[in-house]
């Protein structure tokens, strides 16, 4: 179906469902309870989770497939985001003009760092894109001022002119696809559970199916072909008579304009731009994301993505007084420790929670959380019904032959 | 194949039409109430987004000490602090009308960017009604600028940067804390006296908002009084080393060091002015003097000596001798065994006019809330009588000026108050220069 094999449609049915549903998946505690602190079905984590997943999946298209490790993607994330503000303080409200526009700026950009960073393969091309990621952030952060406001971030004014709005009246205007505003929020109570089905999820959503599609047919495609052979041996390409620099180019322009896609919905769904979006910590983050999902994979940068933001945004809020709500029953001096051991690992040490885990992934799944799911189907996974799949497979070539 | 195909197909339409169709229903089950967040059972939440990591790491500590404190009191525990000296009686210790307060906490990790991602977790997972704290300005503008998209009120936490109120100000934002403008304005005359009328000043900044403005108003402030600016340099936030910065200040010609930084960037960038033996130099035949614009405790404690003799000002210093400052100061004391910063003293105050606010107005709405504190005379609360101005939702009040002491007797009084500056000499008109371009707008209720 969509030109996809048989395996990749029935991954993409999955994404697609699981995007779908996210809002019930995500909140599988009702509201009141004590474990609704893990519940992270709210529309701007849910957006997050999407938009990063668009990022890392972008990323993956050039470190997965070509082995070229970027260390400036955030570059375009935060070209992306100034981009789109600009957009709505200029020409309109509506989201597509401005994602259109950050999508084509993070792709000038791409083309102009990528020409010069693939000169370089490996570390030096990381140091390259590096660099240009630190000379974006600082440009940004004080000399590019005007326009991009440095560390207090680019915001939405009641005198911008937006030429396309009329008046807007008395508050600032909100994002919007052609009058559905992203903030637009419903919600569900059914019993004791709550669940908020948000326009600009929804958004999201669909962008990240399209973009996780586009990736699957580039993974699938003669060109996905070449990258991956790029990985394996660029040297031996170059003697067969090949150029790479082109299919490289245009593998790093794209996932740079999937990242300029990334931080055009960031602003779309949030119209700020701040100059530490395209820091070198953003940057580390996605190779992180792309690495602890599983690089090359498909859906594996994605999970990654979760996992990251699920961490940064649930973890970093428990605090030492919901520890004690949570050791309640035990006696005092039992409760009192518990807490202590714990301490270091939540609130602002949600780093140190996120770096052990990094690190058990890493050591323990070398090809990350899809190779534990991986793991873990094949432990359950009948052995005859492997048998019959090898077996098809022989029954199907034997009946082309014939 | 072909009619596998044909089903796969149709089972991804009916997963779509089944979400579509979850969803619809919906349409009729939202905007029960009349704002956002509205509380509905015997509770209330309050969200407190403070620096936990970062430069303002050891600000966002104290803020979160004052804000417990304070959700204590209101709550009716402890021994009230300054709900019994605060001029308005509205508040009983019952919660805020009836309802008990509860608060969740986030980390703005001095980022505008996660200071808005925390703020937004509040709003919408947790169901805060009002959100508080932070300790830069950067991100008190940003998370500002959210609260008012989204309904609900701010709160502002430290933030001394003119733009809070001035041109980024907003209908659902408040500010109890001083500005730039009204630290140039106390520290002026003292400056005047101590180092005289010819000086020529070298101006190290943090490059954000709050950096720009203080800059800014120093330099107006003290060139008004015949001192020139030599040089202006702006350094990024969270620097760590400032020693490149300093270097060139001793061959400028200047004789005087304004340092626009604060927290961390201040301990690490004074200590360094310190070492570089700038305080024991001659400058144009004069002593070569520091002076820190913002100053408080927690920094006083973290440079050490090298803060001996340096002028500066504070919004608040619990060494005042009112009544609201002692019995906060007490009951900090008390819960903590140390005495309260400014930072945690503002934030303490904030929750206090807010649950106040409320219970005035009768109501949990936003746009009561802003009704009720625009123009509201208080007093009562450490910084004598003080007005909530209703043009730029700015507090207007005195301004303590304040150096660092040359002998301490612990590490408690490493700060002595020099002169308290009147409300009058530090108030400005809404619309004056530094502060314009900005407007209110409308209160937002949200849903």
């Amino acid at each position: 179906m969509l030109g996809l094999e048989r395996k990749d449609t029935l991954l993409l049915i999955a994404v697609a469902f699981i995007t779908l549903f996210a809002p019930i998946i995500l909140n599988p505690f009702p509201a009141g309870s004590a474990l609704a602190q893990f519940n992270a079905g709210y529309p701007d984590l849910m957006q997050r989770f999407v938009i990063f997943g668009i990022f890392a999946i972008g990323f993956n298209i050039l470190f997965g497939l070509t082995g070229y490790l970027s260390f400036g993607h955030a570059a375009f994330l935060g070209i992306g985001s100034y981009s789109a503000v600009w957009m709505f303080k200029l020409l309109s409200m509506n989201v597509i003009p401005a994602i259109l526009l950050s999508i084509v700026m993070a792709g000038l950009f791409a083309l102009v760092i990528g020409f010069v960073s693939l000169r370089r393969s490996g570390i030096y091309f990381s140091i390259l894109t590096l660099a240009f990621a630190q000379m974006s952030y600082n440009l940004a952060y004080s000399v590019l001022t005007p326009i991009t406001n440095g560390e207090t971030g680019l915001q939405l004014t009641l005198s911008d002119p937006r030429i396309l709005d009329g008046d807007t009246g008395g508050g600032l205007p909100v994002t919007s696809l052609f009058g559905a505003e992203m903030r637009e929020t419903t919600t569900l109570f059914i019993g004791p559970w709550s669940w908020d089905f948000s326009v600009g999820y929804y958004f999201c959503a669909v962008l990240m199916l399209l973009a996780f599609y586009l990736s699957v047919r580039i993974f699938r495609s003669p060109f996905g072909m070449m990258l991956r052979a790029v990985k394996s041996n660029q040297q031996r390409m170059n003697y067969t008579g090949l150029n790479t620099r082109p299919y490289t180019l245009a593998a790093f322009v794209i996932s740079g304009m999937y990242a300029g896609l990334a931080g055009g919905l960031l602003a779309a769904m949030d119209p700020l731009a701040g100059a530490d979006r395209m820091q070198w910590t953003a940057s580390g983050e996605v190779v992180l994301m792309t690495i602890l999902g599983g690089a090359g994979t498909l859906i594996g940068p994605v999970l990654g993505a979760g996992f990251i933001k699920y961490f940064e945004n649930i973890f970093s809020k428990i605090n030492d007084g919901i520890l004690h709500q949570w050791f309640a029953f035990m006696p005092d001096g039992l409760e009192n420790v518990m807490v202590a051991l714990i301490h270091p690992f939540i609130g602002k040490g949600w780093h140190l929670t996120l770096g052990i885990m990094f690190m058990l992934v890493v050591i323990f799944l070398p090809g990350g959380l899809v190779e534990g799911a991986q793991r873990t189907g094949r432990m359950f996974r009948r052995r005859d019904r492997n048998a019959d799949h090898v077996e098809s497979d022989a029954a199907r070539q034997r009946a082309a032959a014939e | 194949m072909r009619r596998q195909n044909f089903s796969r197909r149709g089972l991804l339409r009916t997963g779509a039409i089944g979400g579509a169709g979850l969803a619809l229903p919906t349409i009729f089950t939202s905007s029960a109430s009349a704002f956002t967040n509205a509380p509905t059972g015997s509770a209330v939440t309050l969200g407190f987004n403070v620096p936990q990591t970062g430069a303002y790491a050891d600000e966002g500590a104290d803020e979160l000490r004052a804000f417990e404190l304070a959700v204590e009191h209101l709550n009716g525990g402890g021994d009230g602090g300054m709900l019994n000296t605060f001029s308005s009686k509205a508040l009983d210790g019952t919660g805020i009308m009836g309802k008990k307060v509860e608060f969740v906490t986030g980390d703005t990790q001095t980022k505008s960017d996660a200071a808005r991602a925390s703020a937004q977790s509040m709003i919408q997972k947790d169901g805060a009604i009002m959100i508080s704290g932070g300790s830069s300005s950067g991100v008190a503008v940003a998370v500002q600028g959210l609260c008012q998209e989204a309904g609900v009120i701010f709160m502002s936490g430290l933030t001394h940067s003119n733009d809070t109120t001035g041109k980024d100000r907003k209908a659902n934002g408040f500010r109890h804390f001083f500005n730039a403008y009204m630290s140039a304005a106390a520290l002026a005359p003292v400056l005047q006296n101590l180092y005289g009328t010819d000086r020529k000043a070298y101006h190290l900044t943090a490059d954000y908002t709050w950096g720009w403005t203080q800059e800014e108003s120093i330099a107006a402030a003290t060139e008004a009084m015949g001192w020139q600016t030599t040089e202006k340099v702006r350094t990024p936030l969270g620097a760590g080393d400032f020693s490149s910065y300093i270097a060139p200040v001793l061959n400028s010609g200047a004789d005087v060091l304004v340092l626009n930084h604060y927290g961390g960037d201040m301990v690490n960038s004074l200590t360094q002015a310190v070492q570089f033996g700038l305080r024991e130099r001659q400058a144009n035949g004069q002593d070569f003097q520091i002076v820190v614009p913002l100053y408080s405790e927690l920094m006083a404690r973290g440079a050490g000596s090298a803060i001996a003799g340096i002028p500066g000002s504070q919004n608040w210093d619990w060494k005042l001798e009112d009544e609201g400052t002692k019995a906060f100061v007490k009951s900090f004391g008390e819960k903590y065994g140390f005495p309260p910063s400014q930072a945690a003293h503002t934030c303490y105050v904030q929750t206090l006019l807010y649950a106040d606010a409320v219970t005035r107005a009768g109501d949990f709405n936003p746009c009561a809330v802003v009704e009720a504190l625009e123009g509201y005379e208080f007093d009562g609360l450490g910084n004598g009588p003080t007005l909530y101005r209703a043009e730029d939702h700015q507090c207007f009040k005195d301004v303590v000026v304040v150096k660092g002491a040359e002998n301490p007797q612990d590490e408690f009084h490493l700060v002595e108050i020099v002169e308290v500056t009147p409300t009058e000499q530090v108030t400005y008109a809404p619309d004056h220069p530094m502060f314009a371009g900005g407007a209110l707008g409308e209160c937002n209720p949200g849903a």
